[in-house]
């Protein structure tokens, strides 16, 4: 996160993204974002538009989505506020990149609760497959950032592809999961523990196990 | 009405007021940032900590914490030094220690308060932060790691000037103030931000390594370079001006000042004239004063003289101009000099009625002929802050970017005889209407067809509240205008009537924007500062003081008379303007009845008494009629805000800036 800088502002970004405008599907969809908002409060769409032109950019290039500065300059205009606010909302939420990004963007969890839980390994996997910090591989498949805390700890490590989550992650889990993805299948997101469905307790609860049947009465016995 | 206690005294403040504003009152100092007066508040550099009960017990920022019935605040607790000296050393924990080579040192405000209630000691040992400059125009200098992101200067743009330009880009710790992809800033009040800057980040790139401050001579001056007479501090070392500072006054300039007129001094000590000149075969050649005065005298013009003033003079230079000119029996003075001949027997009709200030208030104007983003940024302010109180704007004549919205109606002046129905509605409907004329709006039956306007939607008119409200305005564009029109700078025909009379001798006052080429036939005795169109058409010249080098009095757009002083001394042989022409006045053979500047003043007053009151001078309320009808396509006379007076036009910075802002070209950074 120390590293995120805006994409220069080049003739070849301009030659590339000048010209970007919503696919008829996308305009309608920003319609309707921007008529969720009071007439006059149409500034208060910038997050979601910039969502949405990310996902496009994405889709046009195959990768995760970025802004380029042209498509920045786009979302403002259709807005009609300036662009140094679009840029500034743009900068703050890490979730916009702001410099071109790979197909998958791997978010390794580091904090506390997962680096207990192996994401040490978990790291090291990626790197294994080739992947640098902050950096997207020369085949443009992956961009690896380590990231804090998604809140997922219960299920701790994890680690957040484009959409998804991939959480009780073991290396070898980790390595079935980006084969899967970079074979284009879809892994199952969530806990990759079998049996595990959500962050129910693993090997069954603890306390109130009465619950896990019956809706029990506890008051008799407190 | 809340009461509050302060440090153990209770005291009444103002409904709305916070706890800062309760505490100022109360005579207590509290450190800030963040925190300005004519700001909104933003509440993030935490140095205005307080400790207030009832509340959570804890310090808080007492900037934006609304002051209510009962609170018991303390500035004095060992909890608020605490705090203090906390978020003092937070703040300086990513702050270079590089006073010694910072522009701000000596007036910084972070300097003073961490002497005053710093800890004196960091406990940090890491490495700091390292941001790199950011390009901001030829204006501002930045050093971006010195930046403690208070965000006024993203306030000032966003809220004073209207122009979003800057911002704060990224977050937390890597949260960087730049422009749009470093463009530099383009608007006319952009230097401001260096005077809100409480640190070095933003310093004034010309002024760069120039002096400190407290080697600085300060002199309390009146700024000519807009028709608005902002009040400036002209600070000067040995005889050299180094730079203009806007003082406060809320009636006038608020804190802000143009660019224009903060950076024109540069232009002060280039192109001067230095010396006398004559003209022999043709040529310009340096002279002595005996010489220069005997070559006036031999022509014996009699009464066939007149004089012309310029767009920055002073009053007592008009009003000696025309004892000189008087005393030889000759009454041909003006001082429109690109040929305006609007009627000023009404001084009221040619002034700025609703006073700087009232026009904030005024809830539908109608702008005629001006563009006044460039004609005078300061009224832009306040037009913008009276938009945002909800008035509505409409503009005669071709469209320009404001910073308030409005409507172009047409940019032809025959727009005036027949307004949209729904603009009539709109000032039918205010309760305090405004008609702003400018200059490019005077001519051609202008100024009559506005004043028709004005007797239609009844623009004098007692308020409710008791006041007297008066919404007919003139914006002018000269320093010298109002002043140059109470001492009857004007002739019926404007400067055509002085082309008619063919006088053997023209005494050009500083006048560059004549055209000197109607005047081939007379003596053109050209006393002024600047070796500008002026200097060039003379046939002899006197070199005379620019404004930062006499005092003077000077009346602005809304006829506010008001004084400055004298800063330094002017170059090599040049003289004060009045002494000039009183040793004229002897080349000639008359009396003009001053042998001082005192005298000269003190005779000014007595037969223009207005002038020797400062503040508004009092031209009634009574509006002529006016009538007929104005047609002609408006075309604004301000083509190059950086360059509309000689000072500018010789000043490299304004040089720059008319480049680089206004005709986009591409300076080459030298490399540091």
């Amino acid at each position: 996160m120390a590293d995120r800088y805006i994409e220069p502002d080049t003739p070849e970004l301009r030659a590339r993204w000048g010209n970007f405008a919503w696919t008829a599907e996308n305009a309608e969809k920003a319609k309707d974002i921007i008529a969720r908002y009071p007439a006059g409060r149409q500034r208060s769409a910038v997050m979601p538009l910039l969502d949405l032109a990310q996902r496009q950019v994405g889709a046009e290039e195959n990768t995760q989505g970025w802004l380029p500065i042209p498509v920045m300059e786009y979302v403002a205009a259709q807005l009609d506020m300036p662009i140094i606010r679009v840029v500034e909302v743009a900068t703050f939420y890490t979730m916009y990149n702001i410099a071109p990004i790979g197909r998958f963007h791997v978010q390794v969890c580091g904090t506390t609760p997962c680096m207990l839980r192996g994401s040490d390994d978990i790291i090291a996997a990626c790197k294994k497959r080739g992947m640098k910090k902050g950096h997207t591989t020369p085949d443009g498949m992956w961009s690896f950032t380590e990231v804090e805390c998604m809140g997922n700890c219960a299920s701790a490590p994890m680690v957040q592809i484009n959409d998804d989550n991939y959480e009780d992650l073991t290396p070898e889990r980790l390595d079935a999961v980006l084969d899967a993805l970079a074979k284009g299948e879809t892994p199952k997101a969530g806990t990759q523990e079998p049996g595990r469905h959500t962050v129910e307790p693993s090997g069954g609860p603890t306390t109130l196990k009465q619950m896990v049947t019956e809706n029990h009465d506890y008051r008799g016995e407190w | 009405m809340p009461k509050v206690t302060v440090d153990g005294v209770e005291l009444e403040v103002p409904a709305g007021a916070t706890v800062l504003q309760a505490c100022e009152l109360a005579g207590k100092e509290i450190p800030r940032f963040c925190y300005h007066e004519r700001l909104s508040i933003a509440g993030n550099c935490r140095m205005c900590l307080v400790e207030v009960k009832p509340g959570p017990p804890k310090p808080q920022a007492s900037c934006a914490l609304p002051a209510t019935e009962g609170q018991e605040i303390r500035t004095d607790s060992e909890m608020v030094k605490k705090a203090r000296e906390g978020v003092m050393e937070f703040l300086l924990i990513n702050h270079p220690l590089d006073c010694p080579i910072c522009d701000q040192g000596g007036e910084c405000d972070l300097q003073d308060q961490s002497v005053a209630y710093g800890r004196g000691a960091s406990r940090y040992d890491e490495n700091k932060r390292a941001v790199t400059e950011k390009y901001m125009g030829p204006l501002i200098k930045t050093t971006m790691t010195r930046c403690i992101h208070c965000t006024r200067c993203v306030r000032f743009s966003e809220e004073i000037a209207g122009v979003d330009e800057i911002g704060a880009l990224y977050r937390g710790e890597n949260m960087q103030i730049t422009t749009y992809l470093e463009h530099a800033a383009k608007h006319e009040m952009s230097a401001n931000v260096i005077d809100l800057c409480p640190v070095g980040a933003l310093t004034s790139r010309p002024y760069a390594y120039e002096a400190r401050p407290w080697e600085l001579k300060k002199t309390l001056g009146i700024d000519v370079s807009d028709a608005i007479g902002a009040n400036i501090r002209i600070d000067s070392r040995g005889r050299e001006v180094l730079r203009v500072l806007p003082r406060i006054n809320d009636d006038v300039n608020e804190e802000w000042i143009s660019d224009k007129a903060r950076y024109q001094v540069d232009g002060l000590i280039k192109r001067r004239l230095d010396k006398p000149f004559l003209r022999r075969d043709g040529k310009l050649v340096p002279a002595s004063w005996g010489e220069a005065f005997a070559a006036i005298a031999s022509l014996n013009p009699g009464n066939s003289i007149a004089a012309v003033a310029g767009d920055m003079l002073d009053c007592e230079t008009m009003f000696a101009a025309r004892k000189l000119v008087g005393a030889l029996g000759s009454n041909l003075l003006e001082g429109r000099q690109t040929g305006m001949d609007y009627d000023t027997s009404s001084l009221a009709a040619v002034n700025f009625n609703s006073t700087l200030g009232g026009i904030e208030t005024a809830d539908a104007i109608l702008i005629v002929g001006s563009n006044v983003r460039s004609e005078a940024p300061l009224v832009n302010v306040r037009l913008r802050k009276a938009v945002k109180a909800g008035a509505k704007v409409f503009l005669v004549g071709p469209e320009w970017e404001t910073t308030f919205g409005g409507e172009f109606l047409g940019d032809d002046l025959s727009v005036l005889g027949k307004l949209p129905a729904h603009v009539g509605e709109a000032l039918k409907g205010a309760a305090r209407p405004a008609i702003v004329v400018g200059g490019a709006g005077l001519g051609r039956g202008g100024l009559e067809a506005a004043l028709a306007l004005a007797g239609e939607f009844r623009l004098v008119r007692d308020l409710e509240d008791g006041t007297r409200w008066n919404g007919f305005n003139v914006l002018h564009m000269a320093a010298a205008r109002m002043g140059g029109l109470m001492l009857g700078y004007a002739q019926k025909g404007g400067i055509a009537d002085i082309v008619a009379a063919k006088p053997k001798v023209l005494i050009s006052l500083g006048a560059d924007e004549v055209d000197y080429t109607r005047f081939a036939d007379s003596m053109i005795v050209y006393i002024g500062h600047h070796g500008d169109k002026g200097a060039h058409a003379a046939d002899v010249i006197l070199p005379a003081a620019a404004y930062t080098e006499k005092a003077g009095t000077y009346v602005n757009t809304e006829g506010r008379v008001q004084m400055a002083d004298k800063a330094v001394f002017a170059p090599g042989d040049a003289r004060e303007d009045w002494s000039i022409l009183r040793a004229l006045a002897d080349a000639f053979n008359v009396s003009v009845g001053f042998d001082s500047f005192e005298e000269l003043r003190a005779a000014m007053i007595s037969e223009v008494p207005a002038l020797g009151i400062e503040g508004l001078a009092d031209y009634g309320s009574d509006l002529p009629a006016g009538g007929g009808s104005a047609t002609g396509v408006i075309a604004y006379p301000v083509k190059d805000f950086y360059m509309t007076n000689p000072i500018a036009r010789a000043s490299a910075t304004m040089q720059r800036c008319s480049a680089e802002l206004l005709h986009g070209e591409e300076i080459a950074e030298a490399a540091e």
